[in-house]
Protein backbone atom coordinates (compact mmCIF):
# COMPACT_ATOMS: atom_id res chain seq x y z
CA UNK A 1 0.00 0.00 0.00
CA UNK A 2 1.12 3.46 -1.48
CA UNK A 3 1.51 5.95 2.15
CA UNK A 4 0.16 9.27 0.60
CA UNK A 5 -0.68 12.47 2.14
CA UNK A 6 -4.14 11.66 3.85
CA UNK A 7 -2.68 9.28 5.61
CA UNK A 8 -0.19 11.47 7.27
CA UNK A 9 -2.49 14.25 7.67
CA UNK A 10 -4.64 11.79 9.56
CA UNK A 11 -2.18 10.71 11.67
CA UNK A 12 -1.75 14.50 12.73
CA UNK A 13 -4.84 14.62 13.42
CA UNK A 14 -5.33 11.34 15.68
CA UNK A 15 -2.74 12.31 17.62
CA UNK A 16 -3.82 16.23 18.02
CA UNK A 17 -6.88 14.72 19.32
CA UNK A 18 -5.21 12.44 21.51
CA UNK A 19 -3.59 15.65 22.76
CA UNK A 20 -6.72 17.60 23.36
CA UNK A 21 -8.60 14.86 24.85
CA UNK A 22 -5.33 14.47 26.96
CA UNK A 23 -5.51 18.00 28.51
CA UNK A 24 -9.14 18.11 29.03
CA UNK A 25 -10.06 14.21 30.19
CA UNK A 26 -7.65 14.10 32.31
CA UNK A 27 -7.94 14.76 36.09
CA UNK A 28 -4.70 13.40 37.85
CA UNK A 29 -1.50 15.26 36.82
CA UNK A 30 -0.24 18.01 35.50
CA UNK A 31 2.34 16.25 34.33
CA UNK A 32 0.48 14.50 31.89
CA UNK A 33 -0.95 17.48 30.67
CA UNK A 34 2.91 18.92 29.67
CA UNK A 35 3.15 15.77 27.91
CA UNK A 36 -0.32 15.96 26.09
CA UNK A 37 1.23 19.52 24.87
CA UNK A 38 4.04 17.97 23.35
CA UNK A 39 1.69 15.48 21.88
CA UNK A 40 0.19 18.74 20.04
CA UNK A 41 2.90 20.41 19.30
CA UNK A 42 4.54 16.92 17.34
CA UNK A 43 1.46 16.04 15.47
CA UNK A 44 1.76 19.63 13.97
CA UNK A 45 5.40 18.91 13.00
CA UNK A 46 4.41 15.63 11.07
CA UNK A 47 1.63 18.16 9.17
CA UNK A 48 4.34 20.66 8.63
CA UNK A 49 6.33 18.40 7.05
CA UNK A 50 4.17 15.85 4.96
CA UNK A 51 2.55 19.21 3.63
CA UNK A 52 6.00 20.41 2.72
CA UNK A 53 7.33 16.82 1.38
CA UNK A 54 3.96 17.21 -0.88
CA UNK A 55 3.99 21.00 -2.29
CA UNK A 56 7.23 20.99 -2.81
CA UNK A 57 7.97 23.73 -0.34
CA UNK A 58 10.79 23.94 2.05
CA UNK A 59 9.09 26.64 4.76
CA UNK A 60 7.06 23.58 6.16
CA UNK A 61 10.25 21.67 6.96
CA UNK A 62 12.18 25.47 8.61
CA UNK A 63 8.67 26.06 10.67
CA UNK A 64 9.31 22.75 12.03
CA UNK A 65 12.23 23.34 12.79
CA UNK A 66 11.39 26.82 14.89
CA UNK A 67 8.32 24.72 16.76
CA UNK A 68 10.69 21.99 18.06
CA UNK A 69 12.73 24.98 19.65
CA UNK A 70 10.06 27.17 20.76
CA UNK A 71 8.44 23.00 22.11
CA UNK A 72 11.63 22.93 24.51
CA UNK A 73 11.67 26.27 25.41
CA UNK A 74 8.01 26.29 26.86
CA UNK A 75 8.32 22.92 28.33
CA UNK A 76 11.18 24.36 30.38
CA UNK A 77 9.24 27.22 31.76
CA UNK A 78 6.48 24.88 32.03
CA UNK A 79 8.03 22.75 34.45
CA UNK A 80 10.29 25.71 36.24
CA UNK A 81 6.72 27.15 36.82
CA UNK A 82 5.60 23.37 38.19
CA UNK A 83 8.32 23.85 40.26
CA UNK A 84 7.22 26.76 42.16
CA UNK A 85 3.34 25.87 42.15
CA UNK A 86 4.63 22.82 44.33
CA UNK A 87 7.08 24.59 46.56
CA UNK A 88 3.46 26.02 47.43
CA UNK A 89 1.48 23.89 47.03
CA UNK A 90 2.60 20.43 48.07
CA UNK A 91 1.19 18.54 44.75
CA UNK A 92 0.70 18.74 41.27
CA UNK A 93 -2.60 17.00 41.03
CA UNK A 94 -5.06 18.26 38.56
CA UNK A 95 -8.14 18.36 41.25
CA UNK A 96 -5.36 20.08 43.56
CA UNK A 97 -5.14 23.77 41.31
CA UNK A 98 -8.42 25.15 42.11
CA UNK A 99 -7.74 27.61 44.69
CA UNK A 100 -9.10 30.48 42.30
CA UNK A 101 -12.63 29.31 40.95
CA UNK A 102 -12.95 30.00 37.35
CA UNK B 1 20.60 42.53 0.13
CA UNK B 2 18.90 41.80 3.99
CA UNK B 3 20.36 44.22 5.89
CA UNK B 4 19.98 47.84 4.07
CA UNK B 5 19.32 51.78 6.09
CA UNK B 6 15.86 50.90 4.90
CA UNK B 7 15.64 47.89 6.78
CA UNK B 8 17.36 49.16 9.57
CA UNK B 9 14.60 52.17 9.93
CA UNK B 10 11.82 50.10 9.76
CA UNK B 11 12.40 48.02 12.04
CA UNK B 12 13.70 50.60 14.87
CA UNK B 13 11.81 50.21 17.71
CA UNK B 14 12.50 46.44 17.64
CA UNK B 15 16.07 46.99 17.61
CA UNK B 16 16.08 49.22 20.94
CA UNK B 17 14.21 47.05 22.90
CA UNK B 18 15.91 43.70 22.11
CA UNK B 19 19.36 45.58 22.55
CA UNK B 20 18.25 47.64 25.64
CA UNK B 21 16.54 43.90 27.15
CA UNK B 22 19.91 41.91 26.42
CA UNK B 23 21.88 44.80 28.19
CA UNK B 24 19.76 45.05 31.10
CA UNK B 25 20.07 41.21 31.43
CA UNK B 26 23.58 41.95 31.85
CA UNK B 27 23.27 44.51 34.13
CA UNK B 28 21.14 42.57 36.46
CA UNK B 29 23.37 39.84 36.62
CA UNK B 30 26.47 42.49 37.56
CA UNK B 31 24.71 44.96 39.87
CA UNK B 32 22.75 42.70 41.96
CA UNK B 33 19.31 43.07 43.51
CA UNK B 34 19.78 46.25 46.01
CA UNK B 35 17.66 49.12 45.84
CA UNK B 36 19.94 51.38 43.74
CA UNK B 37 20.01 48.76 41.08
CA UNK B 38 16.46 47.62 40.45
CA UNK B 39 15.93 51.73 40.03
CA UNK B 40 18.69 52.23 37.81
CA UNK B 41 17.33 49.11 35.56
CA UNK B 42 13.48 50.48 35.69
CA UNK B 43 15.04 53.97 34.64
CA UNK B 44 16.57 52.40 32.20
CA UNK B 45 13.79 50.27 30.75
CA UNK B 46 11.76 53.14 30.80
CA UNK B 47 14.40 54.97 28.70
CA UNK B 48 14.27 51.95 26.19
CA UNK B 49 10.25 52.06 25.92
CA UNK B 50 10.44 56.34 24.91
CA UNK B 51 12.98 55.58 22.80
CA UNK B 52 11.52 52.89 21.22
CA UNK B 53 8.23 55.18 21.24
CA UNK B 54 9.96 57.97 20.04
CA UNK B 55 11.04 56.53 16.46
CA UNK B 56 7.47 54.87 16.42
CA UNK B 57 6.93 58.48 14.70
CA UNK B 58 9.84 58.25 11.71
CA UNK B 59 8.74 54.63 10.78
CA UNK B 60 7.78 54.81 6.86
CA UNK B 61 3.91 54.85 6.95
CA UNK B 62 3.74 53.26 3.38
CA UNK B 63 3.44 49.45 3.12
CA UNK B 64 6.94 47.90 3.12
CA UNK B 65 7.51 43.93 3.25
CA UNK B 66 11.46 43.58 4.28
CA UNK B 67 13.67 40.87 5.73
CA UNK B 68 12.86 38.25 3.30
CA UNK B 69 9.23 38.64 3.64
CA UNK B 70 9.02 37.88 6.86
CA UNK B 71 8.38 41.60 8.24
CA UNK B 72 5.77 44.38 7.00
CA UNK B 73 5.33 47.70 8.21
CA UNK B 74 2.62 50.10 7.55
CA UNK B 75 0.57 53.00 9.02
CA UNK B 76 -1.52 50.76 10.73
CA UNK B 77 1.51 48.82 12.49
CA UNK B 78 2.87 51.89 13.12
CA UNK B 79 0.08 53.02 15.13
CA UNK B 80 -0.91 49.60 16.86
CA UNK B 81 3.16 49.43 17.68
CA UNK B 82 2.87 53.16 19.20
CA UNK B 83 -0.54 51.94 21.41
CA UNK B 84 1.65 48.62 22.99
CA UNK B 85 4.86 50.97 23.77
CA UNK B 86 2.71 53.30 25.58
CA UNK B 87 1.02 50.63 27.20
CA UNK B 88 4.11 48.97 27.99
CA UNK B 89 5.75 52.47 29.56
CA UNK B 90 2.86 52.94 31.88
CA UNK B 91 3.49 49.17 33.05
CA UNK B 92 6.42 49.78 33.93
CA UNK B 93 6.33 52.73 35.68
CA UNK B 94 3.52 51.42 37.76
CA UNK B 95 6.06 49.41 38.93
CA UNK B 96 7.00 50.42 42.81
CA UNK B 97 10.37 49.05 43.26
CA UNK B 98 9.98 48.69 47.18
CA UNK B 99 7.35 46.40 46.75
CA UNK B 100 7.82 42.39 47.75
CA UNK B 101 5.25 40.78 45.79
CA UNK B 102 8.22 39.29 42.93
CA UNK B 103 8.28 42.40 40.44
CA UNK B 104 10.99 44.47 42.27
CA UNK B 105 13.21 41.80 40.92
CA UNK B 106 15.27 43.31 37.92
CA UNK B 107 14.71 40.37 35.93
CA UNK B 108 10.58 41.53 35.56
CA UNK B 109 11.75 44.40 34.09
CA UNK B 110 14.13 42.06 31.51
CA UNK B 111 10.98 39.88 31.11
CA UNK B 112 8.12 42.55 30.72
CA UNK B 113 10.76 44.08 27.98
CA UNK B 114 11.33 41.01 25.97
CA UNK B 115 7.42 39.98 25.85
CA UNK B 116 6.79 43.95 24.76
CA UNK B 117 9.65 42.83 21.97
CA UNK B 118 7.59 39.53 21.19
CA UNK B 119 4.12 41.85 20.90
CA UNK B 120 5.83 44.53 18.11
CA UNK B 121 7.65 41.57 16.48
CA UNK B 122 3.68 39.77 16.13
CA UNK B 123 1.93 42.99 15.36
CA UNK B 124 4.57 43.13 12.59
CA UNK B 125 4.44 39.36 10.92
CA UNK B 126 3.96 39.24 7.43
CA UNK B 127 4.46 35.09 7.35
CA UNK B 128 3.11 32.48 9.97
CA UNK B 129 6.73 31.70 10.51
CA UNK B 130 7.43 35.50 12.38
CA UNK B 131 3.99 35.10 13.22
CA UNK B 132 4.47 32.03 15.72
CA UNK B 133 7.71 33.52 16.96
CA UNK B 134 6.69 37.04 18.07
CA UNK B 135 3.39 34.95 19.59
CA UNK B 136 5.62 32.93 21.26
CA UNK B 137 8.41 35.04 22.63
CA UNK B 138 5.53 37.61 23.68
CA UNK B 139 3.54 34.26 25.98
CA UNK B 140 6.90 32.37 27.26
CA UNK B 141 7.85 35.70 29.09
CA UNK B 142 4.16 36.38 30.17
CA UNK B 143 4.05 32.78 31.62
CA UNK B 144 6.85 33.91 33.72
CA UNK B 145 5.80 37.05 35.04
CA UNK B 146 2.65 35.73 35.52
CA UNK B 147 4.01 33.48 38.51
CA UNK B 148 6.66 36.00 39.49
CA UNK B 149 6.01 36.21 42.78
CA UNK B 150 7.49 33.09 43.67
CA UNK B 151 6.42 32.56 47.11
CA UNK B 152 2.26 33.35 46.86
CA UNK B 153 0.49 29.96 46.17
CA UNK B 154 -2.12 32.52 44.47
CA UNK B 155 0.62 33.72 41.72
CA UNK B 156 2.02 30.33 41.21
CA UNK B 157 -1.25 29.23 40.26
CA UNK B 158 -2.17 31.69 37.83
CA UNK B 159 1.29 31.03 36.24
CA UNK B 160 0.45 27.34 35.66
CA UNK B 161 -3.17 27.77 34.28
CA UNK B 162 -1.81 30.78 32.19
CA UNK B 163 0.92 28.33 31.08
CA UNK B 164 -1.21 25.48 30.81
CA UNK B 165 -4.30 27.15 28.68
CA UNK B 166 -1.61 29.28 26.62
CA UNK B 167 0.15 26.39 25.69
CA UNK B 168 -3.03 24.60 24.63
CA UNK B 169 -3.85 27.69 22.57
CA UNK B 170 -0.37 28.10 20.96
CA UNK B 171 -1.12 24.32 19.76
CA UNK B 172 -4.46 24.88 17.93
CA UNK B 173 -3.18 28.21 16.36
CA UNK B 174 0.12 25.81 14.83
CA UNK B 175 -2.25 23.41 14.03
CA UNK B 176 -3.78 25.64 11.70
CA UNK B 177 -1.03 27.21 10.26
CA UNK B 178 -0.12 24.11 9.42
CA UNK B 179 -3.33 23.24 7.48
CA UNK B 180 -3.02 27.30 5.81
CA UNK B 181 0.45 26.37 4.55
CA UNK B 182 -0.44 22.97 3.18
CA UNK B 183 -3.27 23.73 1.59
CA UNK B 184 -1.94 27.15 0.05
CA UNK B 185 1.59 26.15 -0.24
CA UNK B 186 3.09 28.75 1.45
CA UNK B 187 3.78 30.65 4.47
CA UNK B 188 3.80 33.83 3.45
CA UNK B 189 0.91 36.37 4.24
CA UNK B 190 0.93 37.85 0.82
CA UNK B 191 1.09 34.32 -1.42
CA UNK B 192 -1.57 32.82 1.13
CA UNK B 193 -4.26 35.81 0.17
CA UNK B 194 -3.15 35.33 -3.80
CA UNK B 195 -3.35 31.78 -3.58
CA UNK B 196 -6.99 32.21 -1.51
CA UNK B 197 -7.75 34.73 -4.50
CA UNK B 198 -6.88 32.28 -7.09
CA UNK B 199 -8.46 28.90 -6.17
CA UNK B 200 -10.63 29.73 -3.88
CA UNK B 201 -10.59 28.19 -0.55
CA UNK B 202 -10.51 24.92 0.14
CA UNK B 203 -12.58 22.86 3.18
CA UNK B 204 -9.29 21.95 4.60
CA UNK B 205 -8.29 26.10 4.34
CA UNK B 206 -11.39 26.88 6.11
CA UNK B 207 -10.56 24.70 9.32
CA UNK B 208 -7.25 25.99 9.62
CA UNK B 209 -8.50 29.44 9.70
CA UNK B 210 -11.04 28.20 12.14
CA UNK B 211 -7.68 26.90 14.24
CA UNK B 212 -5.93 29.86 13.51
CA UNK B 213 -8.48 32.21 14.93
CA UNK B 214 -9.39 30.03 18.23
CA UNK B 215 -5.50 30.43 19.05
CA UNK B 216 -5.47 34.11 18.18
CA UNK B 217 -9.10 34.92 19.94
CA UNK B 218 -7.31 32.94 23.54
CA UNK B 219 -4.96 35.51 23.13
CA UNK B 220 -7.24 38.48 23.34
CA UNK B 221 -9.55 36.72 25.90
CA UNK B 222 -12.30 36.30 23.86
CA UNK B 223 -15.55 34.05 25.11
CA UNK B 224 -15.64 30.88 24.84
CA UNK B 225 -11.67 30.65 25.26
CA UNK B 226 -11.57 33.19 28.13
CA UNK B 227 -11.54 30.52 31.01
CA UNK B 228 -7.84 31.75 31.96
CA UNK B 229 -8.38 35.46 32.37
CA UNK B 230 -10.25 35.77 35.64
CA UNK B 231 -7.56 33.33 37.64
CA UNK B 232 -4.66 34.98 35.81
CA UNK B 233 -5.71 38.53 36.75
CA UNK B 234 -6.76 37.47 40.35
CA UNK B 235 -3.50 35.61 41.07
CA UNK B 236 -0.66 37.24 39.56
CA UNK B 237 0.78 40.41 41.29
CA UNK B 238 -0.91 43.42 40.41
CA UNK B 239 1.41 45.42 37.87
CA UNK B 240 1.99 42.18 36.04
CA UNK B 241 -2.13 42.54 35.75
CA UNK B 242 -2.14 46.11 35.04
CA UNK B 243 0.34 44.66 32.24
CA UNK B 244 -2.12 42.03 31.20
CA UNK B 245 -4.66 44.35 31.23
CA UNK B 246 -3.36 46.83 28.81
CA UNK B 247 -0.41 45.57 26.47
CA UNK B 248 -1.08 41.98 25.14
CA UNK B 249 -4.58 42.67 24.06
CA UNK B 250 -3.78 45.73 21.89
CA UNK B 251 -1.25 43.61 19.99
CA UNK B 252 -2.96 40.49 19.62
CA UNK B 253 -5.92 42.84 18.38
CA UNK B 254 -3.94 44.58 16.21
CA UNK B 255 -3.10 40.56 14.68
CA UNK B 256 -5.97 38.85 14.25
CA UNK B 257 -7.10 42.19 11.96
CA UNK B 258 -4.21 42.11 10.13
CA UNK B 259 -4.81 38.74 9.51
CA UNK B 260 -8.33 38.59 8.69
CA UNK B 261 -8.20 41.90 6.78
CA UNK B 262 -5.31 40.93 5.06
CA UNK B 263 -4.51 37.63 4.26
CA UNK B 264 -7.81 35.72 4.54
CA UNK B 265 -9.38 38.98 2.94
CA UNK B 266 -11.52 36.69 0.36
CA UNK B 267 -12.95 34.73 2.66
CA UNK B 268 -14.33 37.04 5.01
CA UNK B 269 -18.15 35.94 4.57
CA UNK B 270 -16.37 32.26 6.44
CA UNK B 271 -14.16 33.93 9.43
CA UNK B 272 -17.36 36.80 10.27
CA UNK B 273 -19.14 34.25 11.08
CA UNK B 274 -16.36 32.85 13.97
CA UNK B 275 -15.89 36.45 14.73
CA UNK B 276 -19.65 37.84 15.48
CA UNK B 277 -19.93 34.79 17.57
CA UNK B 278 -17.05 35.37 19.59
CA UNK B 279 -17.96 38.45 19.51
CA UNK B 280 -21.59 38.04 21.07
CA UNK B 281 -20.13 35.23 23.47
CA UNK B 282 -17.63 37.94 25.07
CA UNK B 283 -19.98 40.74 25.21
CA UNK B 284 -22.84 38.49 27.23
CA UNK B 285 -19.63 36.67 28.78
CA UNK B 286 -18.21 40.12 30.50
CA UNK B 287 -21.37 41.65 31.31
CA UNK B 288 -23.43 38.90 33.23
CA UNK B 289 -19.90 37.51 34.52
CA UNK B 290 -18.41 40.43 36.77
CA UNK B 291 -21.71 41.01 38.41
CA UNK B 292 -21.14 38.61 41.09
CA UNK B 293 -17.85 39.12 41.42
CA UNK B 294 -16.27 40.71 44.76
CA UNK B 295 -12.70 40.78 43.58
CA UNK B 296 -11.64 43.94 42.25
CA UNK B 297 -9.09 42.57 39.59
CA UNK B 298 -11.23 39.58 38.94
CA UNK B 299 -14.18 42.30 38.19
CA UNK B 300 -11.46 43.81 35.71
CA UNK B 301 -11.20 40.74 33.98
CA UNK B 302 -14.56 40.26 32.77
CA UNK B 303 -14.39 43.73 31.77
CA UNK B 304 -11.76 43.41 29.93
CA UNK B 305 -13.22 40.11 28.38
CA UNK B 306 -16.54 42.44 27.17
CA UNK B 307 -14.23 45.20 25.99
CA UNK B 308 -13.03 42.65 23.50
CA UNK B 309 -16.22 42.03 22.97
CA UNK B 310 -16.98 45.22 22.05
CA UNK B 311 -13.60 45.37 19.72
CA UNK B 312 -14.72 42.67 18.14
CA UNK B 313 -17.74 43.77 17.07
CA UNK B 314 -15.67 46.59 15.31
CA UNK B 315 -13.47 43.74 13.60
CA UNK B 316 -16.61 41.67 12.31
CA UNK B 317 -17.50 44.31 10.39
CA UNK B 318 -14.86 43.30 7.93
CA UNK B 319 -14.36 46.71 6.71
CA UNK B 320 -11.72 49.76 6.60
CA UNK B 321 -13.85 51.39 8.86
CA UNK B 322 -14.46 48.83 11.54
CA UNK B 323 -11.02 48.77 11.82
CA UNK B 324 -10.08 52.36 12.27
CA UNK B 325 -13.14 51.74 14.66
CA UNK B 326 -11.02 49.04 16.57
CA UNK B 327 -7.72 51.21 16.40
CA UNK B 328 -10.03 53.88 18.19
CA UNK B 329 -11.46 51.31 20.90
CA UNK B 330 -7.96 49.99 22.13
CA UNK B 331 -6.76 53.35 21.82
CA UNK B 332 -9.32 54.31 24.93
CA UNK B 333 -8.92 50.81 26.11
CA UNK B 334 -5.18 51.64 26.96
CA UNK B 335 -5.94 55.11 28.56
CA UNK B 336 -8.53 53.64 30.62
CA UNK B 337 -6.98 50.19 31.68
CA UNK B 338 -3.64 52.32 33.52
CA UNK B 339 -5.64 55.08 34.73
CA UNK B 340 -7.70 52.35 36.44
CA UNK B 341 -4.80 49.79 37.29
CA UNK B 342 -2.88 52.92 38.48
CA UNK B 343 -5.83 53.49 41.47
CA UNK B 344 -6.29 49.56 42.11
CA UNK B 345 -2.58 49.52 42.66
CA UNK B 346 -2.36 52.49 45.37
CA UNK B 347 -5.27 50.34 47.20
CA UNK B 348 -3.23 49.39 50.26
CA UNK B 349 -4.18 49.30 54.20
CA UNK B 350 -0.74 49.22 56.41
CA UNK B 351 1.00 48.90 53.80
CA UNK B 352 -0.38 45.41 52.13
CA UNK B 353 -2.51 45.78 48.97
CA UNK B 354 -6.52 44.75 49.42
CA UNK B 355 -8.10 43.95 46.44
CA UNK B 356 -11.86 43.68 47.30
CA UNK B 357 -14.58 45.57 46.11
CA UNK B 358 -15.61 46.39 49.56
CA UNK B 359 -12.76 48.25 50.09
CA UNK B 360 -13.92 50.83 47.92
CA UNK B 361 -16.39 51.86 50.47
CA UNK B 362 -16.44 55.55 51.22
CA UNK B 363 -13.24 55.98 49.04
CA UNK B 364 -14.81 59.08 48.38
CA UNK B 365 -13.85 61.21 51.71
CA UNK B 366 -10.68 59.62 52.79
CA UNK B 367 -9.47 59.71 49.02
CA UNK B 368 -11.44 61.96 46.94
CA UNK B 369 -9.17 62.41 43.66
CA UNK B 370 -8.91 58.76 43.29
CA UNK B 371 -12.30 58.38 43.64
CA UNK B 372 -13.06 61.01 41.17
CA UNK B 373 -10.29 59.03 38.58
CA UNK B 374 -12.02 56.05 39.17
CA UNK B 375 -15.40 57.44 38.33
CA UNK B 376 -14.48 58.59 35.48
CA UNK B 377 -12.99 55.86 34.36
CA UNK B 378 -16.15 53.32 35.42
CA UNK B 379 -18.27 55.83 33.29
CA UNK B 380 -16.08 55.89 30.41
CA UNK B 381 -16.41 51.98 30.38
CA UNK B 382 -20.07 52.14 30.79
CA UNK B 383 -20.03 54.22 27.73
CA UNK B 384 -21.59 57.48 28.92
CA UNK B 385 -20.85 60.59 26.70
CA UNK B 386 -19.34 62.69 26.27
CA UNK B 387 -16.27 60.53 27.82
CA UNK B 388 -13.54 58.33 26.03
CA UNK B 389 -15.63 54.70 26.41
CA UNK B 390 -18.64 56.34 24.57
CA UNK B 391 -16.39 57.67 21.32
CA UNK B 392 -14.71 53.83 21.15
CA UNK B 393 -18.15 52.18 21.45
CA UNK B 394 -19.72 54.49 18.96
CA UNK B 395 -17.13 54.19 16.33
CA UNK B 396 -17.07 49.71 16.36
CA UNK B 397 -21.24 49.59 16.29
CA UNK B 398 -21.03 52.68 14.05
CA UNK B 399 -19.04 50.28 11.47
CA UNK B 400 -21.09 47.15 12.70
CA UNK B 401 -24.34 48.87 12.18
CA UNK B 402 -23.36 50.12 8.47
CA UNK B 403 -21.79 46.88 7.37
CA UNK B 404 -25.14 45.25 8.17
CA UNK B 405 -24.76 43.43 11.24
CA UNK B 406 -27.75 45.22 12.89
CA UNK B 407 -28.73 42.49 15.61
CA UNK B 408 -24.85 42.28 16.41
CA UNK B 409 -25.12 46.07 17.16
CA UNK B 410 -28.28 46.04 19.38
CA UNK B 411 -26.58 43.05 21.31
CA UNK B 412 -23.53 44.87 21.87
CA UNK B 413 -25.81 47.73 23.42
CA UNK B 414 -28.07 45.66 25.58
CA UNK B 415 -25.06 44.22 27.14
CA UNK B 416 -23.29 47.56 27.92
CA UNK B 417 -26.51 48.35 29.30
CA UNK B 418 -26.03 45.37 31.65
CA UNK B 419 -22.41 46.24 31.92
CA UNK B 420 -23.12 49.58 33.46
CA UNK B 421 -24.72 48.02 36.73
CA UNK B 422 -20.94 46.71 37.81
CA UNK B 423 -19.94 50.35 36.93
CA UNK B 424 -22.18 52.18 38.61
CA UNK B 425 -21.88 49.23 41.94
CA UNK B 426 -18.56 50.84 42.25
CA UNK B 427 -19.19 54.44 42.16
CA UNK B 428 -22.01 53.76 44.61
CA UNK B 429 -19.82 52.29 46.87
CA UNK B 430 -17.01 55.18 46.89
CA UNK B 431 -19.48 57.67 47.36
CA UNK B 432 -22.81 56.75 48.92
CA UNK B 433 -21.15 54.39 51.81
CA UNK B 434 -19.12 54.81 54.93
CA UNK B 435 -15.23 53.99 55.35
CA UNK B 436 -14.87 51.38 56.85
CA UNK B 437 -11.29 50.93 57.48
CA UNK B 438 -9.43 53.67 55.22
CA UNK B 439 -6.78 53.23 53.00
CA UNK B 440 -3.08 54.57 53.69
CA UNK B 441 -3.09 58.10 52.21
CA UNK B 442 0.62 57.56 50.97
CA UNK B 443 0.92 57.39 47.10
CA UNK B 444 3.97 56.69 44.58
CA UNK B 445 4.11 59.87 42.44
CA UNK B 446 4.30 57.63 38.89
CA UNK B 447 0.99 56.34 39.77
CA UNK B 448 -0.37 59.83 40.42
CA UNK B 449 0.58 61.44 37.38
CA UNK B 450 -0.23 57.84 35.48
CA UNK B 451 -3.75 58.86 36.94
CA UNK B 452 -4.07 62.11 35.89
CA UNK B 453 -2.62 61.88 32.13
CA UNK B 454 -5.08 58.68 31.57
CA UNK B 455 -7.91 61.34 33.27
CA UNK B 456 -7.19 64.09 31.00
CA UNK B 457 -7.08 61.81 28.02
CA UNK B 458 -10.51 60.35 28.77
CA UNK B 459 -12.11 63.35 29.82
CA UNK B 460 -10.92 65.56 26.72
CA UNK B 461 -11.22 62.56 23.97
CA UNK B 462 -14.06 64.86 22.64
CA UNK B 463 -11.58 66.97 20.99
CA UNK B 464 -8.90 64.38 19.84
CA UNK B 465 -11.79 62.55 18.41
CA UNK B 466 -11.56 64.36 15.26
CA UNK B 467 -8.00 64.25 14.15
CA UNK B 468 -7.77 60.55 15.85
CA UNK B 469 -10.40 59.88 13.44
CA UNK B 470 -8.63 61.06 10.55
CA UNK B 471 -5.47 59.37 11.56
CA UNK B 472 -7.06 56.06 11.95
CA UNK B 473 -9.43 56.21 8.79
CA UNK B 474 -6.15 57.10 6.98
CA UNK B 475 -4.49 54.06 8.56
CA UNK B 476 -6.98 51.42 7.98
CA UNK B 477 -6.67 52.40 4.22
CA UNK B 478 -4.03 49.53 4.16
CA UNK B 479 -6.44 47.11 4.07
CA UNK B 480 -7.39 45.86 1.40
CA UNK B 481 -11.30 45.64 2.26
CA UNK B 482 -13.16 48.72 1.85
CA UNK B 483 -17.48 49.53 2.14
CA UNK B 484 -20.33 47.44 2.70
CA UNK B 485 -20.15 43.71 1.84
Amino acid sequence: MEITLSHYLSVSAILFVFGVFGIFINRKNVITILMSIELILLSVNINMVAFSAFTGTISGQIFSLFILTVAAAEAAIGLAILVIYFRNRGSIAVEDINVMKG
Amino acid sequence: MLFTQMTFQAALPEYILAVVALGLVLMAAFTGESLGSRRLVKMIALLGYGFAFATTFILPSESQVIFLGLFKIDGFLVYMKGLVLIGAFFACWMVDEDWSDGVEKPEYQVLMMLATLGMLLMISANDLISLFMGLELQSLPLYVIAAMNTRSLKSSEAGLKYFLLGALSSGMLLYGASLIYGFSGSTQFGEIASSIAQNGASSGMIIGVVFLLSGLAFKVSAAPFHMWTPDVYEGAPTPVTALFAIAPKVAAIALLLNVTHFVFADIRLEWMQVIIALSVASMAVGAFGAIMQKDLKRMMAYSSIAHMGYALAGLAAGTQQGAAGVMIYMTTYIFMGAGTFSIILMMRRDGLPVQKLSDLAGLSSTHPYWAFGLMVFMFSMAGIPPLAGFFAKWYVFLAAVNAGLIPLAIIGVLTSVIGAFYYLRIIKLMYFEDVDQPLDTNAPTENIIILSVSLIVTILFLFIIGPLREWTYFAATNFPISGAL
